[in-house]
This record gives C-alpha cells, sequence and structure tokens, in this order.
C-alpha cells in the first residue's frame, strides 16, 4: 500500500470546472431503486421531459409493469385553474387504488415542481394520513437542478433514514448503505457470517417492511462512494462511519472487509483466513482482464462519484495509466480512503464543461474512455475506444466474485477494436 | 396533471432538437437544468449519430437560481457561437427555464452576434415534440427567407422541395433517397430538401421552387403553409407511402408540371403482385388495428385494406393536431378514430378490438407481445431497431414492398397457416404456437405428459446424445440459451454427474437464465475434472475464476 503514503493533506490536483454538464439528473436512480425496494413506487412530480427522460432512460424495462410513473404539471395547473396539492392528491389516490400491492410511495421532486415551490414534503404527509400510513409516504428531490445521476439514490436513502426505527442496543450491529444486486447482497452476507459479525443490515432492504433499524449502536460503512446526504443522516441517528474504500476490485473490497472487521475488534489472523480465498480466486480471474488493460491510458468523464474507486482499482489492480478523473461532485471526507491510494500523479477535475473537458480528452489520446452515452459514440467516430459509464451503474461489480467481471468491462471495448475489420 | 408511464411524444424542445440536428451550420443553444443532456444520447444512441447534436445547454443548477442564469445563458450563447460558428442560432428554453422567465431571445438579441439569432418559443406544459419541430422549422424558414419578393418562376424549369424529414425521424433516410430517385425518373428537379442534410443558407433557397412537396405534414406543415402564403408555392399534400399513394402522388405532380409519367412504373413495385399471389389469400380479411402518427395511421389504412385486402378493425393516433383528418379517414372506414395519448387507452382498444395483427409504435408493439398478437412497428416512436442499417424506404414503390414484408412477417405464411390447420394435433403444431416473432417464450412449451411417448422419449434421447458428444468448450456458443436449462440433460452417465448442493442451486438461480445454463455446464465440467462433489457455492464462484481467467 505504498500509494497510501499520500498524506490527505496534500491532495491530487483538483480541476475545479464549472460550464455545460453532460450528466443525468437524480430521477435516472429510480430506474435501479425500484427494482431493489420491490414494494416500493416512485411518482415524479414533473413535466413531460421528466417522463421521457424516465422512457429513455428505462428502455425495455418501462413494460415489465415498473413501478414508477410520473404526474405531469399542465398548462392549467400552472395557470392557477387547478389546485396543484389537490390534483396530486387525486393522481396518487388513483394510483394506490390501481396498484395497492404497494407499500411504499415515493413522491419524487423534479426541476419544475422545486421551481414552482410546490412542497412534496407536505404532500407525502398528507398523503400518508389519508392512505392511513398504508402505503407510507415519502419525498425527496432528484432534480437536476440539485442532483446528479446516483445523488438521486442518495436522496432516496437520506429520505428513508428518518423513518427507520431504533436500533435495540446494546449488541453493535453493522449496516451496509447503497444498493448493491442481491447476489453481490448474499455473497457479502456469507463473508460477513464467515468473519463472525452477527446482525448485518442492508439500506435498502429489499421490502418497505424489512427496512433495517439505526442507532447509537449502529457501525455503518458505505458500499457506494455517492451517500453523503445519506450518511449524514445516519449520524443525525447516532450511528458511526466505518471508513473503508469503495468495495470495488480485489484490494478494495479485501481493505473493505478487513475496515469492517478492525471496526468490530475480530482478530486479524480470522480475518486473513477468510478472505484469502476469495482474495485469491479475485486475484487469479483478474489476471486476463488486466493483460489486455496494463499500460493502456484511460479517461473517466463525470457520472455517477464511482470514477475515483473506479480509476483506483483501473490504476493498481489492471496496471492503466490514468489521464484524468472527473467527477460530478467530490466528498473529499467520504473519498479520503480512495483517494489515499489514487497515483499521487493522478489529475482529477470536479464538475464539468464538457467542450473543455472534451478538448483535453483529444489532446491526451487515450486509449480508453469512460464516459456517457450521449459522447461514446462521436468519440468513437473520431477514433476512441470508449467504455459507456451508466453500465457500471447497472451492473453487479461490487465484490471479490464480481473483480474479474469489473475489468472486463473495460478490456471488451478494446479487445472489440482489435477484433474487428471493418 | 396527467399520470404517465409512457408517453408517444417527448417535450417540444426535443422537436427543435429534430430541426436543429437535421441540418447543417445551425446551432440551438437551450436554457435548461442539468441533465437535461440525456437527449443527445436519443440521437447518439437510437439513431446511432456519429456526433454529438448541435445543442449546447445551460444546465444550470439550484445555487444558480439566484439571479445569474441570465448571465449563464449569454455566456452559453456565447461560447457555443465562439467555439462552432454557426451560420444561424436558434435559442429556447426548456420546460424548467420557462418557468423561470428569463428571455432567451432578448438575451441573445443583445449579444449582437453577427449571425441571425432566431428566438423559438416552444410552451412545454401545453405541446409536445412534434409541434416544437414544426415550429422550429417555421421559424427557421421565415428567418431565411425574409425579405425576400415571390420571384417569377414562369420561366423556370418545374421544380419542388422536399420538406419535412429530420432527425430522429421514422424511416426518414430511407424515404428522401427514395422520393428524390422517384422524382428523377420523372425528370423533376429537386431545388432544397429540408431540414434534413439543408443549410441555413438552404433555406433562403426555398421560395425559386413551384411547389412544396410535405412528405412528412407533421414537421413541415406550418413551413409549407408559410410558404404557400408568402411565396404563392403549391403544396403538394398527397403522401407517397403506399402503391396507391404514389400512383396518386405521381399524378399530383405530373399534373403540376404538365409532364407525362413514363409508362409502367408502378410495376416497379412488387407489392401489387404479391399481393395478388395466391399465397396472399389467406391474408384476405385479417382484422388489423392501426396507431401511430397521423401520417403513417392514415397511410397505412390504406395499404392495409385496399393493398393486402386487410378488414381495418381500429384506427388512431397520439397527434392531437391531426385528430380531423384520421377521424375522417376512420368514418370512410366505417369505424371510429381512437385519438389518445394514454398507452393504457390503446392497450384497453387493442384488448377489446381483439385484431390479428398490429400496426403501430413500439409501445403497439410491447402491447401487442403482452395480448400475444402479432405486430409490426410503423411509426416513431421507435427503437434502436427500426433505425435499420439496410435500406429500408416506407415512402415510394420500393417503400411500397418493404411495407409488405413489414405488414406480412409477423403473420404466419400461407403454407405455413395450411400446415398448422393440418396438423392441429401435433406438438409442434398447435393452436397456442404464437408467431415465431414473438420469441420461444410466446410459444407454449408442449406438455411432455401430452406428448406422444414414443417419439417424445425419442426426441429427449437424440438431444441427450448431441448435448453429451458436443464438445464443450469455454466459449461454448452453442450453448442452448434459450432452453430452461434445468430440462437440459448435461450427462448421459447419470453416476458421475456431480451433486448440487441446495444453496449452490439457489445460488445459481441468481444468474440470469440466458447464461445460466452455460454456468451450469462450466461448474459440473469445473467439478467433475477436479472430482469436487457436491458442488457447493464455492465450487461456482471458483469455476467461474477459472473461466475467466
Amino acid at each position: 500500500m505504498s500509494a497510501c503514503t499520500t498524506s490527505p493533506a496534500a491532495p491530487p490536483a483538483i480541476i475545479a470546472e464549472r460550464g455545460q454538464r453532460e450528466v443525468f439528473c437524480g430521477l435516472t436512480g429510480i430506474v435501479w431503486l425500484h427494482r431493489r425496494i420491490q414494494d416500493a413506487f416512485f411518482l415524479v412530480v414533473g413535466s413531460r421531459t421528466c417522463a421521457h427522460l424516465l422512457q429513455s432512460a428505462a428502455g425495455v424495462m418501462i413494460f415489465a409493469e415498473p413501478r414508477f410513473a410520473t404526474a405531469i404539471i399542465e398548462e392549467r395547473d400552472l395557470a392557477g385553474r387547478a389546485d396543484l396539492d389537490d390534483e396530486l392528491d387525486r393522481v396518487a389516490t388513483r394510483l394506490i387504488a390501481r396498484r395497492p400491492d404497494i407499500r411504499l410511495l415515493f413522491l419524487v421532486g423534479s426541476c419544475p415542481s422545486e421551481v414552482i415551490r410546490l412542497d412534496l414534503g407536505r404532500a407525502a404527509a398528507r398523503l400518508e394520513e389519508r392512505f392511513g400510513r398504508s402505503p407510507r409516504v415519502l419525498a425527496y428531490s432528484g432534480s437536476g437542478i440539485g442532483t446528479t445521476f446516483t445523488e438521486g439514490e442518495d436522496a432516496c436513502l437520506s429520505a428513508l433514514v428518518p423513518t427507520l426505527a431504533p436500533a435495540p442496543g446494546p449488541a453493535t450491529r453493522l449496516l451496509v448503505v447503497g444498493a448493491l444486486a442481491d447476489v453481490v447482497e448474499d455473497q457479502f452476507r456469507r463473508l460477513f457470517a464467515a468473519l463472525g459479525i452477527a446482525t448485518v443490515d442492508f439500506l435498502p432492504a429489499r421490502r418497505a417492511d424489512a427496512m433495517p433499524p439505526v442507532g447509537p449502536f449502529t457501525r455503518y460503512v458505505l458500499a457506494q462512494p455517492f451517500l453523503g446526504e445519506t450518511a449524514t443522516a445516519l449520524e443525525r441517528r447516532g450511528a458511526v462511519q466505518i471508513a473503508a474504500p469503495c468495495p470495488l476490485g480485489a484490494e478494495g473490497t479485501r481493505l473493505w472487509f478487513e475496515s469492517i472487521a478492525a471496526a468490530f475488534g475480530i482478530d486479524p489472523a480470522h480475518v486473513d483466513g477468510v478472505l484469502s480465498l476469495p482474495v485469491r480466486r479475485a486475484t487469479a480471474a483478474l489476471a486476463a482482464p488486466r493483460a489486455r488493460l496494463a499500460g493502456r491510458r484511460v479517461f473517466l468523464f463525470p457520472d455517477s462519484q464511482l470514477e475515483i474507486p473506479l480509476a483506483r482499482f483501473l490504476a493498481r489492480e489492471c496496471g492503466m495509466i490514468l489521464t484524468e478523473v472527473g467527477t460530478p461532485f467530490l466528498n473529499r471526507r467520504l473519498m479520503a480512503p480512495d483517494l489515499a491510494l489514487l497515483p499521487a500523479d493522478a489529475q482529477l477535475a470536479e464538475g464539468q464543461d464538457v467542450a473543455r473537458q472534451l478538448d483535453r480528452c483529444r489532446a491526451a489520446r487515450p486509449d480508453l474512455v469512460v464516459c456517457g452515452l450521449g459522447l461514446a459514440n462521436p468519440l468513437e467516430a473520431e477514433g476512441f475506444a470508449t467504455k459507456w459509464s451508466i453500465e457500471l451503474v447497472f451492473s453487479p461489480i461490487q465484490g471479490f466474485e464480481q473483480a474479474a467481471d469489473l475489468a472486463a468491462l473495460f478490456a471488451r471495448p478494446l479487445a472489440r477494436r482489435a477484433l474487428l475489420e471493418v | 396533471m396527467q399520470l404517465t408511464l409512457w408517453s408517444y411524444e417527448g417535450p417540444p424542445h426535443i422537436g427543435a432538437m429534430r430541426i436543429a440536428t437535421a441540418m447543417h451550420g445551425v446551432h440551438y443553444v437551450l436554457h435548461a437544468p442539468q441533465g437535461d443532456t440525456y437527449a443527445d444520447l436519443l440521437f447518439t444512441m437510437i439513431e446511432r449519430r456519429d456526433r454529438r447534436p448541435p445543442v449546447s445547454y445551460t444546465t444550470f443548477q439550484a445555487r444558480d437560481l439566484g439571479g445569474d442564469t441570465a448571465e449563464l445563458f449569454r455566456t452559453a450563447v456565447r461560447d457555443a457561437y465562439d467555439r462552432f460558428r454557426p451560420e444561424a442560432m436558434i435559442v429556447g428554453a426548456s420546460c424548467t427555464a420557462e418557468l423561470i422567465q428569463d428571455d432567451p431571445g432578448g438575451l441573445a438579441a443583445g449579444l449582437g452576434l453577427p449571425i441571425p439569432v432566431i428566438p423559438v418559443e416552444l410552451p412545454a406544459y401545453q405541446r409536445k415534440e412534434n409541434w416544437g419541430a414544426a415550429e422550429t422549422f417555421y421559424q427557421l424558414v421565415r428567418t431565411a427567407t425574409a425579405g425576400q419578393a415571390p420571384p417569377d418562376r414562369a420561366a423556370q424549369p418545374f421544380c419542388v422541395n422536399i420538406l419535412g424529414p429530420t432527425a430522429l425521424g421514422f424511416r426518414h433516410r430511407d424515404d428522401v433517397r427514395d422520393i428524390a430517385a422517384l422524382l428523377a425518373r420523372l425528370g423533376i428537379a429537386v431545388n432544397v430538401i429540408a431540414p434534413l442534410g439543408a443549410s441555413f443558407a438552404d433555406l433562403a433557397r426555398l421560395p425559386a421552387a413551384h411547389a412544396n412537396l410535405v412528405l412528412y405534414p407533421e414537421t413541415a406543415g406550418t413551413a409549407a403553409g408559410y410558404l404557400a402564403r408568402r411565396f404563392g408555392q403549391k403544396t403538394i399534400s398527397t403522401v407517397p407511402i403506399g402503391l396507391g399513394a404514389t400512383r396518386d402522388f405521381v399524378a399530383e405532380i405530373a399534373g403540376l408540371a404538365q409532364i407525362t409519367p413514363p409508362p409502367g412504373l408502378a410495376e416497379e413495385s412488387r407489392l401489387g403482385w404479391y399481393s395478388r399471389s395466391v399465397d396472399s389469400t389467406y391474408l384476405t380479411g385479417k382484422r388489423v388495428f392501426i396507431f401511430g402518427d397521423a401520417t403513417h395511421a392514415i397511410a397505412l389504412a390504406r395499404v392495409a385494406t385496399a393493398e393486402i385486402g386487410f378488414s381495418l378493425v381500429g384506427l388512431g393516433t397520439y397527434s392531437r393536431e391531426f385528430a380531423a383528418p384520421v377521424r375522417a379517414a376512420a368514418q370512410s372506414y366505417g369505424i371510429e378514430a381512437l385519438i389518445s395519448d394514454d398507452y393504457l387507452a390503446v392497450e384497453a382498444a387493442i384488448a377489446a378490438a381483439q385484431p390479428e395483427l398490429v400496426l403501430g409504435t413500439q409501445m403497439e408493439r410491447h402491447i401487442a407481445k403482452r395480448l400475444g398478437i402479432p405486430c409490426a412497428v410503423i411509426s416513431a416512436p421507435a427503437h434502436v431497431q427500426d433505425f435499420p442499417a439496410r435500406h429500408s424506404p416506407f415512402a415510394g414503390f420500393e417503400g411500397a414492398n418493404v411495407l409488405f414484408d413489414t405488414l406480412i412477417h409477423p403473420l404466419m405464411m400461407g403454407l405455413e397457416e395450411h400446415l398448422l390447420g393440418m396438423f392441429r394435433d401435433d406438438f409442434e403444431f398447435n393452436d397456442t404456437a404464437a408467431p415465431s416473432h414473438l420469441g420461444p417464450h410466446a410459444t407454449t412449451p408442449p406438455e411432455p405428459a401430452s406428448a406422444a411417448p414414443a417419439p417424445a422419449g425419442a426426441t429427449a434421447g437424440a438431444l441427450a446424445d448431441t448435448l453429451a458428444s458436443a464438445p464443450v468448450g469455454r466459449d461454448d456458443a452453442s450453448a442452448p440459451v434459450w432452453r430452461d436449462e434445468a430440462s437440459a440433460p448435461v450427462w448421459r452417465d447419470e453416476a458421475s454427474a456431480p451433486v448440487w448442493r441446495d444453496d449452490a442451486e439457489a445460488e445459481l438461480r441468481k444468474i440470469p437464465f440466458f447464461v445460466r445454463g452455460k454456468a451450469r455446464r462450466n461448474t459440473e465440467i469445473f467439478a467433475r475434472e477436479r472430482g469436487l462433489n457436491p458442488i457447493t457455492i464455492e465450487t461456482i464462484y471458483d469455476a467461474k475464476a477459472h473461466f475467466s481467467a
């Protein structure tokens, strides 16, 4: 862990930029959150643009009886001819009548609803009373003016935290925070059991009525890097953070588990015994994708806040050279463990001016560009290999068993370029 | 408020983007919050464009709302001009910026740029995508032709403009190519094709043509109306989609141009003969439901009834602006039109009409799939597969050929249907076997118990033989991915097959079904090679690591 010597006082160089941002808004989080919380419904209060965004992002999933929709604000709502509160109540009531299986209804704020100052928090309380607390009704904002892409999950989870039951003591409970694929959660549960950590909860839980308790006996650890508001909300409930790098890659996952085990006072020799097999397996599996990635230069555009842990993984475990690591927002406290592991000369960029960043990308001539779908094909046409970044949010990438899959996501575009004769 | 899950059209600024992206040298500066750039990927992914749309966004955030959003907009306009040096710019607001009431037109005018800067007012809470496209194109045409006097066309050879094709238009690329080729066969010159492929300067040349061919009234109707009023140009309003409509189109344009079309032109299309050939007899009276934009819905209704011989049981559109012509068309078929942008209403209408074929948009494709009805996509909104690589017009005589194939392929062909009748009780040909385009999941697999014992056993045995003797490589692409892996026997020698522990079996179930079979086989090979029995969760992941190394 030689790179750990970088002191937090001397962080890597950062370009801070403002300008056009080529990013999703927080509403997009609904697309994976509604798969995660199986009895929740997400009702966006917004415009036709919001509905259009959701259907563009959700693709074909929109027809599998999805549990999200948009209440589109119309001209008559704005002209004051229709009382917005009454309209919202009418839409929500009709929705719940159609879907009585829903146990948790999220009212999700958008740019239009925020600009006209529609109070969704009050609406949620009003509706919850009307429904007799079944379903529960919560509000959060996924607006573009307030949130970037994965920050929508942060806003959703931080709205959940005040509603969680108080955790009984005195036994210390572990709370893993951030939506993970079921298969990853199950792997993590098995490893926690093997380590001897008795009580482990996950936030969000798979069902609304099974959300974990929280309190001063809770030690929480983030499984995703973009959960700053949720972390603050948990600390307000007395929970204490376990600082750890993100569980990406063999090294990242090992350090994550080691940090947790240390917080629970587990004998390092035992931890080593439990982790050595999956670490060896993950390291071995990484060999093939690493062979394709080592020595190649990568440029990451800002998207999800996963960029810094991903860059750490690509540099340290795949031997890639970082040209620029963009992130929409940098929470220096939560990101400290990952930042400490980045190569000391890594160029970070927080925020975005997409035209200037494209200029820098072209000048850097990277072998691989990690970017959104709006930029990917245009950059391919300019001769760059790209990896579209949204897949990193939708695929299971955390944990030991997924380390090689994660590397393969980056290796595949390079392999394809080598393969094609067109 | 309207509760919406799926919307047929985007907001009006998406329509403006479709115009800007279709053209050269026109840049769009959109006052919009962070996140609205999602629209870029419609063009880069669905239409697979190789460059970014010519659109700059202010992408303001909450912290900008204090009062400097106007300055943000001015900066965006200035930066866009400096970087892209367009011939002309359009400026406007998306739905949220409409609420904060900065004035894009006034702000941009204040910058004194040396190019036309055209404000487009798109009421986002009233109007939708197609309206936005039509309005934007109209504003561009109006500005480009401002101050021109109606030209004296009498001495010039007859020529036309082709108006309406845009970016993200359903088959627009190929329709234009075929119609331009058809006009060339008629000896009629094309003056300007717009907006697709046109520059701003090209728009200034529009008045020189004698007539405007309005290929898609949804996007070009407003501009064509203006050109007719302002410059006295004729409007050719027959949309050449379908064999009969293309014949009528040729007649209309030949009349205007005072030419005689070459004989046998319509015979270049195979639709007529294919439709008369005996294999098509079974198509007679098949019940069809049609929904889409007004242009395609009306055109396809004529093709389906008069040219294929279907019976029309439903006709509708999501374009409220074009409700009247669709109502009139429906009335001429003795049915009532469905005018709705609520896909649940469309679903209900389809379920009630019980058609044998649905022609519609991407949404109707999904509705039909759910209802188990064959379907073809004939209108936007469409997904990436309906922006094909191959030449695939809907307009003109080649378009009629494409339409025949498009409307017929979802149905079972005549001979197939005949066989189905003959072998009704056969286990492979039964009433519940859905058309192949619906995928194997739509087909109810024959119950093993109901199949005749001897042949079924023989089939299963042959399958086992094949699987057991097939070389199973690491990258075996021939794995029967669609088969339920539980039913696929992997080992002939049951004794040597490793046993799966329950938790390992449960873990395997978490792998997506379409690769599960491969994962099972690889794990068993791995286990057998190492003498591991039973298979545990660890074995699965050891095998996974082994095969990915």
